[in-house]
């Protein structure tokens, strides 16, 4: 069958299981948008930025835990998709990028709209392909989604010249790949799992400490199987939540920076560190030279790289996660008795001290200015029966969102962990609702990350994608002045953006639904109202401006030293500290 | 400490800057590098010579395993090697110092392998030592232009059968 390589790359992406690409055309990739326009089985749908095709294949890719399709013209449109490849890379999410470049003839000749989109990309995808020859065209689209879904997922781009989507071959479709550099290793070497599994009998203070990975590779029955099994403490990371219910008894929540106290702590005072597909991110250890001063380590990583890059390990385990627990169950299914649990009891009672001393905690007064982690909460509770995905851009409103909403099941969570990309949240959210229709998706924002992508509401609207943002509006980029609260003697250099949209009118605007709640009272109906909206919502809630998220561990500090409320001089300093006009008025901060 | 890693790699365009851009981007240090395709022409041999603690030779290690193009990587240092490096030395040489350094070639088993009235190209190879001693030598002449090829090595075969092996660096 003779084929053009813009019909090669459809054809490939159907065999794929490829149903949704998100895109943007431009003058090279005209042909391939031509050939997408004379088909049926794929859907396209047309961002207003290059950066929201990219973040909505992500929000696709975590949603469903396959590859996310995006396709960009070449130059501009490149370097737009360049953040969200970077934040693909970052947080392991397996994504195939097919950008537009010059014809092969042109290429070096700085043509009308060229750009180095190999060399642009190369430090952040997993790999990156230039096809100068219609012939290798369906070979690479395979290695393509092979190298962005195996071992450690993450980006790929395949650059793709106009006259390669033009020309004509015959179509031979490969059957299989095979690539002699890339061999992940699923499988953990089978001793090692024998010492951790002797490791996890003999401790008497272990936690597990769970990310991203056992996501990806699907891990969570058998993650609940062994925590269970085991009764072991479960931290989750940023990128983990959703990988072990929120709500289980064994469950310590986020850890971390912004993470519970309970969870900090156990981490610090363990004698026994069990991380699954986690990476020992600054975030999580604080000072490295006295991160987990008491514990053995034992690491699972598809990635050994990953392994030993931060702090040291005693029991390495390169493997998938989802094997190597199966395998790890298997053993201490035959050896675990009671023994293991009486051993763990004083640890239990010190975890659950903890727990009850410093509980996450705000003050929400009744006829006061709404606190975000009650719109968080009441979010959750009213919206929790109903499994919905979750999506949140970076800063206050995320660490609130991951302390607040509690995940039941995995793929649930759409968050900008790695890279912090502000922007990330409502794209992501649409690609997630693109994957699932029926589904209640909600973005959870702050009012500075949403205008970051503003611009795809217009895609929500047009592309029917009922996508439910909840801006916790405070007229803040909220986590600087937090910064500056704490580090910066209350200095808010560019972080009071005093004035914000009326994001109910721009709703409108766009030919979606805007809502506010102003007070506390209003607040559930009005998320009632946005839920049962058949159609994009933004529901504004004005939260109290000072707010800031505890606990706290600043940057390079030590894990059990949080901070666990505003210092006492904090709430002097941030009244009266600066003039701003929210409302064309200077006006004094007040609460 | 001074690691000399042995790297196969896919003999294709743009390898060579996944390598280089590996290394710049994690801060990791690369002293010479030299790079020539394999006796199977699909492939390349690079040596890197590099240096870190222990813990950043397993972490460069790793990361070249991780890149896609790159075959197989030997940690040299694992076992016993032999390497060589060769310097192409144009030295001035005003009449009266034209013998001393064909002496000073002769002595180091150099060649002289293009000679104009005012100069010599020497050639020479052998260790680093070796190299910097000759070019010790020769600055007095007064050296024009030098250049280096980097070293190459290759590990020792051991003589019985039952000696240590080379440590291949697995993909653990």
């Amino acid at each position: 069958m003779k084929l053009n390589g813009s019909e090669i790359l459809i054809e490939c992406l159907k065999r794929e299981g490829v149903k949704t690409i998100f895109a943007l055309p431009g003058g090279v990739v005209l042909k391939i948008f031509d050939m997408l326009h004379q088909q049926k089985d794929l859907d396209v749908i047309l961002t207003r930025h290059e950066q929201g095709a990219g973040h909505m294949a992500e929000g696709y890719a975590k949603a469903t835990g396959k590859a996310g399709v995006c396709l960009v013209t070449s130059g501009p449109g490149m370097t737009n998709v360049i953040t969200a490849l970077a934040d693909a890379y970052m947080d392991s999410v397996p994504l195939v990028c097919f950008s537009g470049q010059v014809p092969t003839s042109l290429i070096g000749n700085d043509a009308f709209q060229e750009a180095d989109n190999i060399g642009l990309s190369r430090p952040c995808t997993k790999y990156n392909f230039l096809v100068k020859d219609v012939n290798d065209l369906a070979m690479t689209i395979k290695e393509a989604f092979y190298i962005a879904t195996t071992g450690r997922p993450g980006p790929v781009l395949v650059d793709i010249p106009k006259d390669v989507s033009m020309a004509t071959t015959e179509f031979v479709y490969p059957t299989s790949v095979s690539i002699r550099g890339y061999n992940p290793t699923y499988d953990g070497n089978k001793w090692q799992i024998k010492q951790a599994a002797e490791a996890i009998m003999k401790a008497k203070k272990p936690i597990l400490y769970v990310g991203g990975g056992v996501v990806f590779s699907g891990a969570s029955a058998e993650l609940i199987e062994l925590a269970e099994l085991t009764q072991i403490p479960v931290d989750m990371t940023l990128m983990g939540l959703g990988a072990f219910p929120g709500e289980h008894q064994l469950s310590l929540g986020m850890l971390g920076m912004h993470g519970t106290y309970q969870a900090n702590m156990a981490m610090h005072y363990s004698d026994l560190v069990i991380a699954i597909g986690a990476r020992f991110d600054d975030r999580v250890t604080g000072k490295v030279s006295e991160f987990c001063p008491h514990a053995k380590v034992i690491h699972v990583d598809i990635d050994p790289t990953s392994i030993r890059k931060n702090i040291h390990v005693d029991i390495p385990i390169v493997g998938d996660c989802k094997t190597v627990l199966r395998e790890l169950n298997q053993i201490l299914r035959a050896s675990v008795n009671g023994e293991q649990k009486e051993l763990r009891k004083p640890w239990w009672k010190q975890i659950r001290e903890w727990e009850a001393a410093h509980p996450l905690s705000y003050q929400q007064d009744a006829d006061g200015p709404i606190k975000p982690q009650y719109v968080v909460k009441r979010l959750y509770e009213l919206t929790k029966d109903r499994d919905p995905i979750v999506s949140t851009d970076v800063g206050q409103h995320q660490m609130w969102a991951a302390q607040y909403f509690k995940l039941a099941k995995p793929n649930r969570w759409l968050t900008s962990g790695g890279l912090g990309t502000m922007g990330f949240g409502f794209p992501a959210a649409m690609g997630a609702q693109a994957a699932f229709p029926g589904r209640l998706v909600l973005c959870i924002a702050g009012d500075g990350s949403i205008q970051m992508n503003m611009q795809e509401m217009a895609t929500a609207v047009v592309s029917k994608l009922p996508v439910k943002i909840i801006v916790l509006n405070n007229r803040f980029h909220g986590m600087v002045r937090q910064w500056q609260d704490l580090f910066y003697q209350g200095r808010y250099a560019s972080s009071d953006l005093e004035n914000t949209p009326d994001f109910v009118k721009l709703a409108e605007a766009y030919g979606a639904v805007g809502l506010r709640a102003n007070k506390v009272g209003d607040l559930d109906a009005v998320l009632k109202e946005a839920i049962a909206v058949n159609g994009p919502v933004i529901v504004d809630v004005p939260t109290y401006r000072f707010e800031n998220v505890y606990p706290m561990i600043p940057a390079g500090g030590c894990n059990h030293e949080m901070i666990l409320e505003d210092p006492p001089e904090l709430k002097d300093k941030q009244v009266g500290a600066k003039k701003v006009t929210p409302d064309g008025n200077d006006t004094v901060l007040t609460a | 400490m001074e690691h000399i890693i042995s790297v196969t790699v896919e003999n294709k365009f743009g390898v060579l800057s996944r390598v280089a851009g590996l290394f710049s981007g994690r801060g990791f240090n690369i002293e010479s590098l030299s790079v020539a395709p394999t006796l199977d022409p699909s492939m390349s041999q690079m040596t890197i010579v590099t240096s870190g603690d222990d813990r950043i030779i397993e972490q460069i290690v790793k990361h070249l395993n991780k890149l896609i193009d790159v075959i197989k990587v030997v940690d040299l240092n694992e076992s016993e090697f032999v390497s060589r490096e060769t310097a192409l030395i144009k030295v001035h040489t005003k009449a009266e110092d034209r013998a001393e350094a064909l002496r000073i070639a002769d002595i180091f088993r150099a060649n002289v392998i293009d000679s104009t009235p005012a100069t010599y190209t020497i050639e020479v190879t052998g260790d680093p030592k070796k190299i910097e001693a000759i070019i010790n030598l020769l600055q007095p002449l007064g050296i024009k232009e030098l250049t280096r090829t980097g070293r190459v090595a290759v590990a020792r075969e051991p003589i019985r059968a039952s000696a240590v092996q080379p440590k291949k660096v697995a993909r653990e």
